[in-house]
């Protein structure tokens, strides 16, 4: 995972068109403002929201080597916050995001507190059992309309003059939250505070030896992936007009590995890819009947068994031993 | 030179035809989607069967109305509300979907009901327990409640119970909205026809031991032990007060939400003396029996009152088509709301203003082995709960649509 960054950076300082990140992230959002007149918007947001979620995840997974079951906390969590705001208390579209994020960062900033002061399996532990407290929460708390959810969240102009009311306006305003949230996270790993995530991921012991403060470092990056992970879920309440338990279940923070994983930690594309596959699958599968659940068990094996670093993970440096072999040919 | 004025004639005859047949029925077929649970817990309940009971009534209608082929989509919601609203939108906007048949899951069937409003497709939901749909969350001009809801359940129960002179009650609920609801239904019956309430217990959501809770039901020495909950947690405190001899020592077990298949899961032994509320069963008379019989043939099962009333749904929407002539969601709602409905699964049926279905319900006992004559010959039928009775009644609704 460490040299793969590594030879990004290498193969960027070589200049070949194929790795340079700006075309590619040029072309990717040519074709994602294209996108939704050929294919369903709904559908494609929804993809985008899970594809920011997950990629937020993958911040703390994949760079700060820090495995979290209790993400989905943030997401559905937030995913109230906004709903209320919006129907409740009727801010407009960008103050009910702001206060599902703000919210959310939060929760992680509690959580993150508690959970950093142990590693690996009691990290993920902890995560789990303080997102189940707020699963409880969001069952009994009285504005979160229990397992009914929040229904009917109205779209709210954005700024109070943008109108948001077709799903064409609400899936060009989930494309730009996508591309500020993958752009965050982008540059927090390419910065030098995602440089030392990444060493402490290797070996926080050494870390901390050279004088970085880990738990600083690892409770920021948790805070971001929450607030991120929160975002993600906002977006989704504009989308969807609802807020559900399905978000905050335990479920759905098994769902958000299970994509990262899919695709291949530690890499920006991986998680955007495993979101698109498995999101996809439950909606193309949801129509053919009850297999969706033991096709995602199916592919989630094969993925463990063929290709442990996921598809982006295997394929990426696949690709570059190529273009290097071609090089080294001429 | 006339054969081609003929021919251009009678093409001209064609497109009118179908344009006339446009009118009526848009894209010329009469298209029902279906979002269930076809996987996760509500599957036995809902899912397949519920699919087989639909079929059954578009073979009933011969496939077709008035020459216009019926369709039937199905798809699995896995128990999500965004898969099945995502579902519900794509149906709308690119299959041009008449009807929706919503099944078990409350976040979901609300979540239907709000897209098919808005796209103003018609909409009947089987199996969410919810009372929101025909009141705060109501949508009368396209959206209707079929089957039961919480209200009716526990309504039915509470009311027939205290008449029998059951008058002293005791509640195990479970600690979220659906558990609070039904306690909350039940106990005003239970107070209104002069019974009395002495105590509850909230169980946590979802519980494996139920013993402290049943323990604290026995103390208190009511007659009727109420389980207000649903699902693996019925199933359990089931068991349980079986293992604490509940019935055996002279109290009542009542459930306020049961099904069918969680008897046949249950099995006599453990749920026998329990009385229920149900819409329908198998076995209530000979339209039921008939019926059923044909399902089990088809499905290997008995019908549960949720997969009767998917059946009873779609065959009263296509006969409401039928006579409308049309498929427009608000023309056909409006023609269910005239007609009677009468066939194997609903007794003395009206589809009253608010959307709900307003029809006889049945208070039932389950047998002991001894008097069960095989596998499904689970209930006694004690009394019919006339459905003015059982439901909620208008005025103390909250859909705001038709108060004006």
């Amino acid at each position: 995972m460490s040299d793969s960054t590594n030879t990004t950076e290498s193969a960027r300082s070589s200049g070949g068109w194929l790795s340079d990140v700006r075309l590619w992230a040029a072309i990717g959002l040519v074709a994602l403002l294209i996108l939704p007149h050929f294919l369903y918007p709904v559908m494609i947001a929804k993809i985008l929201c899970f594809a920011l979620f997950a990629a937020a995840f993958n911040l703390l997974l994949g760079f700060a080597g820090l495995l979290s079951f209790g993400h989905a906390a943030f997401f559905g969590f937030s995913a109230y916050v906004t709903g209320y705001a919006l129907q409740t208390l009727r801010l407009s579209a960008e103050l009910g995001i702001l206060a599902g994020v703000a919210v959310a960062a939060l929760l992680g900033l509690v959580i993150g507190l508690l959970a950093i002061r142990r590693q690996g399996i009691y990290f993920a532990m902890i995560t789990l059992a303080l997102s189940q407290m707020v699963y409880f929460v969001a069952l009994q708390a009285p504005f979160t309309g229990g397992e009914d959810g929040l229904q009917g969240v109205p779209r709210r102009p954005l700024f109070g003059i943008i109108d948001l009311s077709t799903n064409m306006d609400v899936y060009y305003l989930v494309l730009a939250i996508f591309c500020i949230g993958i752009f965050i996270i982008y540059r927090a790993v390419h910065s030098p505070f995602g440089k030392v995530l990444k060493s402490i991921r290797e070996n926080e012991d050494r870390a901390i030896s050279l004088g970085y403060d880990a738990d600083r470092y690892k409770l920021l990056a948790f805070v971001l992936s929450a607030a991120l992970s929160g975002l993600a879920g906002s977006a989704k309440v504009m989308v969807f007009q609802l807020a559900s338990l399905t978000d905050v279940q335990w479920q759905m923070s098994g769902e958000v590995v299970l994509m990262a994983v899919l695709g291949g930690i530690g890499t920006m594309l991986g998680p955007i890819l495993g979101a698109t596959i498995i999101v996809s699958l439950q909606n193309e599968l949801a129509q053919v009947g009850s297999l969706s659940t033991i096709v995602q068990g199916a592919v989630f094996v094969i993925c463990v068994l063929l290709f442990r670093r996921g598809i982006v993970g295997e394929i990426g440096p696949r690709l570059r031993r190529w273009r290097d072999g071609g090089e080294k040919d001429k | 030179m006339n054969k081609t004025k003929a021919t251009l004639l009678a093409s001209a005859a064609t497109v009118l035809a179908t344009t006339a047949g446009a009118q009526e029925i848009s894209d010329d077929t009469v298209k029902i989607g279906m979002i269930l649970d076809l996987s996760g817990a509500y599957s036995a309940l809902d899912g397949q069967g519920s699919i087989a009971a639909v079929e059954m009534a578009i073979e009933e209608m011969g496939g077709e109305i008035n020459g216009t082929p019926i369709e039937l989509l199905t798809a699995d919601h896995q128990n999500k509300a965004d898969i099945g609203s995502n579902l519900a939108r794509q149906w709308a906007d690119q299959e041009n979907v008449d009807m929706i048949l919503g099944g078990a899951n409350s976040g979901v069937g609300i979540a239907l009901q709000d897209i098919t409003s808005e796209k103003e497709i018609a909409y009947i939901n089987n199996g969410a327990a919810t009372a929101a749909l025909t009141n705060e969350n109501c949508a009368p001009e396209t959206g209707l409640h079929w089957t039961y809801d919480t209200d009716a359940l526990a309504n039915g129960t509470a009311v027939a119970m205290v008449k029998e002179g059951k008058e002293t009650w005791y509640f195990i609920t479970a600690d979220y909205t659906f558990g609070h609801k039904l306690e909350e239904n039940a106990a005003e019956a239970v107070t209104a026809n002069g019974g009395e309430v002495l105590g509850s217990v909230a169980a946590p959501f979802p519980t494996q031991d139920f013993s402290s809770f049943i323990l604290q039901a026995q103390a208190s020495g009511a007659q009727v032990i109420g389980l207000a909950n649903a699902g693996t947690d019925t199933q359990n405190s089931v068991k349980q007060a079986q293992e604490f001899g509940v019935v055996q020592s002279g109290q009542s077990l009542a459930s306020l939400l049961l099904f069918l298949t969680d008897v046949d899961a249950l099995g006599l032994d453990t749920a026998q003396g329990l009385t229920l509320t149900t819409g329908f069963y198998w076995d209530q008379d000979d339209a039921a029996r008939e019926w059923s019989n044909r399902f089990e043939e088809r499905h290997g099962a008995k019908p549960t009152m949720v997969q009767a009333g998917m059946y009873s749904s779609a065959l009263n929407y296509l006969k409401a088509v039928q006579e409308a002539g049309t498929d427009d969601a608000k023309t056909v709602v409006a023609q269910l709301k005239e007609m009677p409905i009468e066939d194997a699964f609903a007794r003395n049926g009206r589809v009253r203003e608010d959307g709900l279905m307003v029809h006889d319900m049945f208070l039932a006992q389950v047998k002991t082995p001894e008097e069960s004559e095989g596998r499904w010959d689970y209930y006694n039928i004690i009394r019919t709960i006339p459905g003015d009775e059982a439901f909620r009644s208008l005025e103390d609704g909250t859909c705001e649509a038709i108060k004006g």
